[in-house]
């Protein structure tokens, strides 16, 4: 079974209707995209050009313009390393290490059973709790190797 | 009329040109790389770069983008343009290596080293395809993706794109990855055959009888021979 829900056009045209058709809000519609399907799928951004008459490579462009957005599909959980100055001089490297070890991915990648992605950022602005890893949205503070395996338990694995 | 002045001569423009168009109107050469007639300013070449203002407050701004003003004071060729320009070139150069317009350009402005790791990547991004796709073909097939250090230009996907007609204008307009620079093979990256190659021919035939006609003419033909 896929871990993604299958591409429902019918949503995306809702999620299109509730922004008002507005090109504007192009962004908001990709992040709402995103939070269904945890990924930008082809076939939606396909559909999205032709339903806010707005070229397929601009859409593109802004999609892979920011981080936050991503054309491939995305596990399960996401696992973010903070790499920032911060938590660099803390081991956040070592830690990413840990991480790529322990789901055998590099950074960037999701494991072949679609479960993690792993992914890096330059700074989460919470420098004091450094070293930070966030997974879903939960931000774990002060992170050593040794917590990485206790991390990746609380989220089955 | 808007009254201004360019190194030094007052000149007048109309309202809604350029500081480019205006230079170009009197005769003064500005050189430009990414921009065109007929496509939207885009400034992102900076060889069109010009000082404005005087003194300590004198600034580098793109001029075919920068709109002409009442009493703007221009100097389109001071020792700080020049420089930036010649940067510019020699960045340029060592992304496209290969390209015969940006090697006229370094042979042109004296670009004679190069500090720079060549990356052979045959693309300075200056946005004149995706423009001429866009505003000229109404293909709108291609453009900028990624951003920073990737930045690129392709189609959606890096796929055959259902826009594109393969009218090949892309291709036409583009001065890095197409026209190869003739030149003979230097050992370095920089060519400048055409600063210091002898004159190959001494008279001026018709391009029949000119090896170079295809590629744009050498030029060493109407030179005078250096001595």
């Amino acid at each position: 079974m896929s871990v993604h829900p299958t591409i429902n056009l019918d949503s995306l045209q809702e999620i299109v209707e509730r922004h008002g058709y507005n090109k504007n809000k192009l962004i908001a519609i990709l992040q709402d995209i995103q939070a269904v399907y945890h990924y930008l799928p082809a076939e939606a951004l396909k559909t999205l050009s032709k339903l806010l008459k707005i070229p397929l490579i601009d859409i593109i462009s802004v999609a892979t313009f920011y981080r936050a957005f991503s054309l491939t599909p995305k596990g399960r959980h996401v696992a973010t390393v903070c790499l920032g100055t911060a938590c660099h001089v803390r081991g956040a490297p070592k830690i990413l290490e840990e991480f790529e070890r322990q789901l055998n991915i590099r950074r960037g990648e999701t494991t072949e059973d679609g479960e993690w992605s792993l992914e890096t950022v330059a700074c989460l602005g919470c420098c004091a709790i450094g070293p930070v890893v966030v997974v879903d949205g939960d931000y774990h503070a002060h992170t050593s190797i040794r917590k990485v395996p206790t991390i990746l338990g609380k989220y089955g694995k | 009329m808007i009254t201004m002045k360019i190194n030094g001569v007052e000149v007048k423009a109309e309202e809604g040109w350029t500081i480019l168009e205006t230079a170009k109107f009197y005769g003064l050469e500005i050189p430009t790389l990414c921009h065109h007639e007929g496509l939207t300013p885009y400034g992102g070449c900076r060889l069109c770069l010009v000082e404005i203002g005087e003194g300590p407050r004198a600034k580098l701004v793109s001029s075919c983008t920068y709109p002409a003003e009442e009493g703007l004071v221009v100097h389109t060729d001071t020792k700080r343009v020049v420089q930036a320009r010649r940067m510019m070139i020699e960045l340029m150069l060592s992304v496209a290596p290969y390209s015969k317009v940006i090697q006229d350009l370094a042979s042109k402005f004296g670009v004679t080293r190069m500090r720079f790791k060549i990356r052979n990547e045959e693309c300075i991004l200056c946005g004149l395809c995706v423009r001429m796709c866009e505003e000229q073909m109404d293909g709108k097939a291609i453009g900028f993706q990624n951003r920073g250090f990737q930045r690129k230009i392709s189609t959606p996907f890096d796929l055959r794109s259902e826009e594109c007609r393969l009218c090949g204008g892309c291709i036409y307009i583009c001065p890095a990855c197409q026209l190869r620079c003739q030149g003979p093979q230097a050992e370095t990256a920089i060519c400048n055959a055409c600063l210091t190659m002898e004159p190959t021919c001494l008279d001026f035939y018709d391009e029949l009888q000119c090896w170079m006609y295809d590629a744009g003419r050498c030029g060493t033909c109407v030179r005078e021979k250096k001595s």
